[in-house]
């Protein structure tokens, strides 16, 4: 242990703490921009870059950064001495000198960093005028760069890079005219970004933030000729009171669907229901492949999931010789929509054209998968509208309507129930645990002894085991970051070494529950965490818990697709691949 | 800056430290990082022995040192002089005295991160102590005497331009900070500065000193401080009167045609590439033509007049 003081309060921390641990572990908050770290998720952004966390350290000739500087025996460290706040606030005027400060019109007000530091700091002007640094504006269908606003915290970077190992965004340019961008002045969109939108969800300020839809569904919601239903993904139900004051980790299906009845929605419906579908889906799609690989067949194994989208689009840009080892099943949300246009149209009687299916999401990359042209027929969209619970948030407010206020009702029906199966995809191991919960009693005919799989939860990035199937030894592994999926890619290529039959890919921080379309956690783990236990919660509350026992699911198959993995679904669930290797040509 | 950081195929900027390049560099391997200079000492200690170089130099630094001697001085070039030596000594004897008979003013040393000093140094033994001391540095061992024809504050902002060209932009300090520096530098020369700039100059600079993250945010605002430290009058005479007393800021500058002096012959308008000179109704006592005078508002301070006049009747005030 290091003995130290910190304000003068002697304290006692492990050896190889920074300062700014050491503080924060004492109460004493020592301000920071740059920094950024998921605890107990293997992410944190440590360039020592931005400056603010300086603190004076007694015998030591300039200022130290807290969050890079390891604590010594016999430190005495000032955090907030007239020395302290000078350099501290005149590197924030700094800052805020090569800043748009259009704060009141910005994506981010309210939910900015710089602007609570600002205010922290009490600056009250900014002493410096002269040139602003400014790059060109630049957006894929998921996330819109404003780089005027960079404040060059190198968060992105390092979840681009690092956690995802996407590597799509850099440091570029030199000096004043330093920025982070795509290599080679791409676009993001012609890089080899998958969309997955964490740079937004760690971004400071209004540098990286979300494409806006409202609009656009708005108008829809306001046009009489237009039916407009609406879906809702597992994870945004445990996050979406956190924007109107509830504390992480409450449940708020029921004020949900209250809310979007009187936001206009025709009909609103859940993308639960279409993971249980899913399930049916992958879950048959599974034991075809191990039934086929028992009888000795050629087969490709292991069979990864495909819900996530940023997944899905990492794999073609990266792995585009692995492409048929992913499930074929299409995602939740593409689910959904493809059984709303070509099942619920006619059945609410408007043509497909007519009908309009919104999308709320927990996910940035849901928007782009919207827009694949393999989800479309004759260029309508399965799903016209993909929304985020940020944006949802936004459009209840918008609306003059309160969250709290909300009695809780229920979803519409035939695509409004579900199973704990199925709520579980909102989180890392949710939808392993829910295709383990049907395969096996598929497989085997009998009925699970115990329904809840723990070796699938809990926020390890890489989680093996080995489940008895009845005699049959099922080696899964669950991870989430697409660092962690490109080691199971690479373990692929190498011939499978560790034997793996399935495999769940997120590529989020704890799953979708940590996707970047939720509320800004501002590396709070903590919220993620509560997210995942209202998840489980949930599961446990619902009467139902095995998709292949929801009543809607057994109904639909009876009515209209016959079989799980049979012709028509085939046609209208399963999906295909493609190569997009060549985005990566011009950062080889 | 860490070592191969771009041989590595990373972006060239530093990393936080520990670890040191000795204990994890190149490829996360102990790396040995020197100037050439100092491989170069290594060759002739073996030879000659750790004794006979530690008999050359003062008790903490040992050896000699190399400088690029520059400026406004009579021998120019590479010169290796033992530790310990005089400014005094390297200007006058080695350097051969200040050019065309001027004023010594200051020297720049240790480069753009280095400080400038003044005659009071001149007597200075010369080390890595004393240098640091004094509010420069070894640095580079780049040594710039000049003369009083340099401008002290158009020298900080020469040298800032410089830093904030080699800043990587890794930290807000560097990044914005050095930009600013220059541009309230490029405020004072241009004759729009005020005191309260002169205060902010001080301020940012230190702050930029006391929080960059590497040596070169570190040093960039030496010549900012100690010009300030050093030449304040000079600071002060650009931002109040809105005078540059080495003749160098240009927008601090007017053309004067001495309307007795001047014998009309227009030879200067002629010459003036922006027509900013005329004719005046004066003629002056004993000259035949009148004389001429010069727009301030559209001249554009070429010298151009000055070179064309005989008779010595235009002057710089």
């Amino acid at each position: 242990m290091i003995n130290l003081t910190i304000d003068n309060k002697p304290i006692q921390v492990p050896e190889g703490t920074t300062i700014l641990k050491a503080a924060r572990m004492n109460g004493i908050d020592i301000p920071t921009l740059c920094h950024f770290e998921l605890d107990g998720m293997n992410f944190e952004n440590k360039p020592g870059g931005c400056r603010v966390c300086v603190v004076e350290v007694k015998g030591r000739r300039n200022l130290a950064p807290a969050c890079a500087t390891d604590v010594m025996e016999g430190m005495e460290v000032l955090t907030h001495s007239a020395r302290v706040i000078n350099a501290r606030k005149t590197v924030v005027e700094l800052i805020l000198s090569d800043h748009p400060n259009d704060c009141l019109q910005c994506e981010k007000n309210g939910d900015c960093e710089l602007q609570s530091l600002t205010k922290r700091l009490g600056i009250k002007e900014i002493p410096f005028k002269g040139e602003t640094s400014t790059y060109r504006k630049d957006s894929t269908l998921s996330v819109y760069r404003d780089m005027d606003k960079c404040v060059m915290c190198r968060r992105c970077e390092t979840m681009c890079n690092k956690f995802m190992t996407a590597g799509a965004l850099s440091g570029v340019n030199r000096g004043f005219q330093a920025v982070v961008a795509p290599a080679f002045e791409q676009n993001l969109g012609d890089s080899s970004c998958v969309n997955c939108g964490q740079c937004v969800q760690v971004c400071p300020v209004g540098a990286l933030t979300l494409v806006d839809d409202i609009a656009k569904v708005m108008n829809a919601i306001a046009d009489p000729t237009k039916k407009v239903v609406v879906q809702t993904a597992p994870a945004v139900r445990v996050a979406l009171g956190e924007e109107f004051g509830m504390k992480p980790g409450e449940i708020v299906t029921g004020k949900m669907a209250a809310a979007l009845r009187r936001l206009g929605f025709d009909q609103v419906y859940d993308t639960d229901w279409s993971a249980d579908l899913t399930i049916m889906e992958e879950g048959t799609e599974l034991l075809g492949r191990l039934k086929k690989a028992l009888a000795g067949e050629p087969v490709k194994l292991p069979m990864f999931t495909s819900c996530c989208p940023a997944w899905v689009t990492f794999y073609e840009k990266n792995f585009p010789d692995l492409l048929e080892y992913p499930s074929t099943a299409k995602s939740p949300q593409g689910m959904f929509g493809a059984v709303a246009k070509n099942y619920l149209a006619p059945k609410l009687g408007v043509k497909r054209e007519d009908l309009v299916v919104v999308s709320i999401m927990p996910c940035l990359a849901k928007k782009s998968e919207r827009a694949r042209e393999e989800l479309a027929v004759n260029g309508d969209s399965d799903v016209n509208y993909t929304l985020s619970t940020r944006e949802l948030a936004h459009m209840i407010r918008q609306c003059n309507l309160d969250l709290n206020d909300m009695p809780e009702e229920d979803f519409d029906s035939p695509l409004g129930q579900s199973t704990g199966a199925a709520v579980i995809f909102g989180a890392t191991g949710g939808v392993m645990e829910a295709a383990l919960r049907t395969a096996y009693e598929v497989h085997t005919g009998k009925t699970l002894p115990k329904i809840d799989f723990m070796e699938t939860r809990g926020f390890d990035g890489v989680k093996e085991a080995t489940i008895d199937f009845d005699g049959f030894p099922l080696k899964i592994a669950v991870v989430y970051s697409l660092g962690n999926a490109r080691k199971m890619m690479e373990q692929v290529r190498q011939g499978n070494p560790n034997g793996y039959h399935f495999i769940e890919v997120m590529a989020c921080p704890g799953g979708c529950i940590g996707g970047a379309g939720q509320p800004y956690h501002h590396g709070n783990s903590d919220i993620i965490r509560k997210r995942m236990e209202a998840i489980y919660r949930e599961d446990a509350g619902k009467p139902i818990r095995k998709s292949h026992e929801n009543p809607e699911i057994l109904a639909i198959y009876k009515e209209y697709y016959g079989e799980p993995c049979g012709h028509l679904s085939h046609e209208q669930l399963h999906t295909h691949y493609f190569d997009k290797s060549d985005k990566l040509e011009a950062t080889k | 800056m860490p070592p191969g950081r771009e041989l590595e195929g990373q972006r060239g900027e530093p990393t936080l430290k520990p670890p040191f390049p000795a204990v994890s560099g190149y490829m996360g391997k102990p790396s040995n990082v020197n100037n050439v200079e100092t491989f170069a000492n290594v060759p002739v200690i073996i030879t000659k022995g750790a004794a006979w170089f530690s008999s050359i130099g003062t008790e903490k630094s040992k050896g000699t040192k190399v400088f690029a001697l520059a400026g406004q001085i009579n021998n120019v070039g590479l010169i290796e002089v033992p530790m310990g030596i005089t400014l005094r000594e390297i200007i006058y004897e080695i350097g051969g005295g200040i050019k065309n008979g001027r004023q010594f003013k200051a020297v720049q040393t240790g480069g753009p991160s280095g400080g400038c000093l003044t005659a009071k140094h001149l007597d200075t033994a010369i080390d890595y102590d004393s240098l640091v001391a004094a509010g420069s540095m070894m640095g580079s061992g780049g040594m710039v005497v000049m003369d009083e024809t340099s401008c002290m504050p158009a020298i900080a902002k020469f040298y800032l331009e410089f830093t904030c060209e080699e800043s990587c932009g890794k930290c807000s300090p560097c990044r914005i900070g050095n930009k600013r520096l220059c541009e309230i530098l490029e405020k004072i020369t241009d004759g729009r500065g005020t005191m309260e700039d002169l205060q902010e100059l001080r301020n940012l600079a230190a702050v930029i000193k006391d929080t960059a993250l590497c040596g070169l945010g570190q040093t960039s605002p030496n010549p900012v401080l100690s010009t300030l430290d050093n030449f304040w009058d000079e600071y002060v005479e650009h931002v109040v009167d809105k005078k540059c007393r080495a003749g160098v800021c240009k927008k601090l500058m007017s053309y004067v045609i001495d309307r007795e002096k001047c014998i009309g012959c227009g030879k200067c308008a002629k010459g003036c590439p922006v027509e900013a000179i005329s004719r005046t109704d004066y003629t002056a006592p004993g000259h035949k033509l009148a004389s001429m005078v010069i727009d301030s508002t559209k001249c554009i301070k070429c010298g151009a007049c000055i070179n064309n006049c005989k008779f010595g009747a235009i002057s710089i005030q």
